[in-house]
């Protein structure tokens, strides 16, 4: 009985401090929106915050992790395997949910301020973030959501970056991600996690509103919503391309 | 300078797609080819979906075979009825194309299919061509003269006979509709204008002289490619007019280039470059098939 006091004892003792802890994030980003214009080259968002506390800061290693991520969408992986001498497409997967662009940046190693439980109740980490639907077909799904992971980490639209947040007095902190050029439109959300001994003690989210603005706009609208008209102004386009170029031919080179 | 390509949705720099217009465009004016067998491959290498390529592709084929086009009108070398027989027997090609395109997806084999016709097919009429056109350069370089090619064969002695004289021809309507079919068929299947297949089948099967037979094909590709620019606007919205633009604008001073270079060259000589073109695409596809790729694994746009 005494034993088991003393276990509950320690328990107590271990969850207060979590409890009364008074430990608040207080975030903002430089941009709450990104505009995709004709000659957009990638962008930079800067995301900087500071801890905000009512009591002196509990013992345990702060940790604070930041994630950028695109919308979701669901894909088909395809392994390509030899048969008969030749590579053909052979197994395929579907893959429910995979983010268009999942960034990453933690202020010490991944592993040091994020625990495996908290990691897979937030989807923090890049695998979380993938969903991947189980196959009679194919035994090994793994491989394929490591595909996706690896194809599009070469395009640069995964990345971690462990250190890149910098923290001064365990109070303010600041990052930046990096959006490249091959951005897609979309609710893309922030997130940022501020934890202590792997554990999760404060969260905080913002969206960030990525959109096609003028021309790029305008084509993409008409593109989809009158897309005949759309089709016929190629057309018209590429013919009077072909005519302009003949007659330019013809006026200064005379043959 | 870097341009946001709306559809497409990726950021790629311009001087490059005018640069590769230009270079296919040479190409397509000289040979008679839209070029989509070249293109489509260097825009999935610089970063453009698939799907967009593709429909892109159709579009800028458009501009550059019209640009070719108005040059050969000039010089009579387009022999119009004969491309409207051969678009005749291209629609129902095309039509059926679709169909044997869906029954392969529903199999699951699509790719394998496309990419070994393709490789056997092209293959087979680039040695022959190159071998024959070897010879004819070899017979005229001998001081001999080179024998007008008009055999007398199979197809000319078929029902339903049409004049084409720009051609200098008077054959069945049969044949040029069957090669437009086969054409129609393999286009709609390898997503292509079918120049490449197109020519040497006009030259071989039709016997109709090289320098309208480049003509000839262009005139045909407009009117395939215009149709398939259609389709995928209004079925996918793929087609991405930014892309387009600048892939046409080298394309169509390419294509006015190419004519010029094409009707200064023998039509042997011609008739070897455009062999080795095509055996060097079907190479390079056959390697595709026999070296281990480098990334076993592809990403495609979600759904069943």
């Amino acid at each position: 009985m005494k034993r088991f006091l003393s276990v509950a004892a320690a328990l107590v003792a271990f969850a207060l401090p979590v409890q009364a802890q008074e430990e608040k994030i207080v975030a903002g980003l430089s941009q709450n929106a990104v505009q995709i214009t004709a000659t957009f080259v990638g962008s930079e968002i800067l995301i900087f915050g500071a801890v905000k506390r009512d009591a002196p800061a509990p013992v345990g290693d702060l940790g604070v992790a930041v994630v950028v991520e695109g919308p979701s969408s669901p894909i088909t992986v395809r392994r390509k395997s030899k048969v008969m001498g030749i590579w053909v497409n052979s197994d395929a997967v579907e893959v429910e949910a995979a983010p268009s662009f999942y960034a990453i940046a933690t202020s010490a190693p991944f592993d040091e301020i994020i625990s495996p439980d908290l990691n897979r109740a937030r989807d923090i980490s890049i695998p979380e973030s993938i969903r991947i639907l189980e196959s009679d077909a194919v035994a090994d799904t793994e491989s394929f959501a490591e595909a996706v992971i690896r194809i599009r980490s070469n395009a640069g639209l995964y990345m971690i970056n462990e250190g890149a947040v910098d923290m001064s007095e365990e109070t303010l902190f600041n990052t930046r991600i990096e959006l490249p050029s091959n951005l897609t439109e979309g609710d893309y959300r922030a997130r940022i996690y501020l934890t202590r001994g792997g554990e999760l003690v404060a969260e905080h989210s913002a969206n960030i509103d990525v959109r096609k603005v003028g021309l790029e706009r305008w084509l993409y609208n008409l593109a989809h919503e009158q897309s005949l008209l759309y089709g016929l102004m190629s057309l018209a386009i590429a013919i009077a391309a072909g005519w302009g170029a003949s007659a330019f031919f013809r006026v200064f080179f005379r043959s | 300078m870097q341009i946001y390509l709306p559809i497409a949705e990726v950021s790629v720099n311009a001087f490059l797609l005018l640069g590769l217009g230009g270079l296919v465009g040479v190409l397509s004016g000289m040979f008679g080819v839209g070029g989509g067998f070249l293109m489509t491959p260097l825009l999935f290498f610089i970063g453009i979906p698939p799907a967009v390529a593709v429909a892109t592709e159709a579009n800028q084929i458009v501009a550059s075979s019209f640009s070719g086009v108005l040059a050969h009108l000039k010089r009579k070398t387009v022999d119009i009825k004969m491309g409207l027989v051969l678009q005749v027997g291209g629609l129902i090609g095309a039509a059926l194309g679709i169909q044997i395109f869906n029954y392969l997806k529903a199999i699951g084999q699509v790719d394998l299919l496309v990419m070994l016709s393709y490789v056997i097919f092209l293959g087979i009429i680039g040695s022959l061509m190159f071998i024959e056109s070897l010879r004819a350069i070899l017979k005229s370089r001998g001081g001999q003269v080179v024998p007008t090619r008009r055999r007398h064969n199979w197809v000319h002695n078929l029902p339903f006979k049409m004049k084409f004289r720009a051609s200098g021809l008077y054959i069945s309507a049969i044949p040029p509709i069957l090669v437009g079919v086969l054409v129609g068929v393999l286009a709609a299947i390898m997503g292509v204008g079918g120049g490449f297949i197109m020519v040497p089948a006009m030259i071989y099967i039709l016997g109709m002289p090289t320098k309208v037979v480049v003509g000839t094909s262009l005139f045909q590709i407009i009117i395939t490619t215009a149709f398939t620019t259609m389709m995928h606007a209004t079925t996918n919205q793929t087609v991405d007019v930014a892309l387009a633009v600048l892939l046409l604008v080298g394309g169509v001073i390419g294509a006015q280039v190419g004519t010029r270079i094409g009707v200064k060259m023998k039509a042997e000589q011609l008739r070897v470059l455009l062999a080795l073109m095509v055996l060097a695409v079907c190479a390079k596809l056959g390697l595709d098939l026999l070296l281990m790729p480098s990334e076993l694994y592809s990403l495609g746009a979600g759904g069943h």
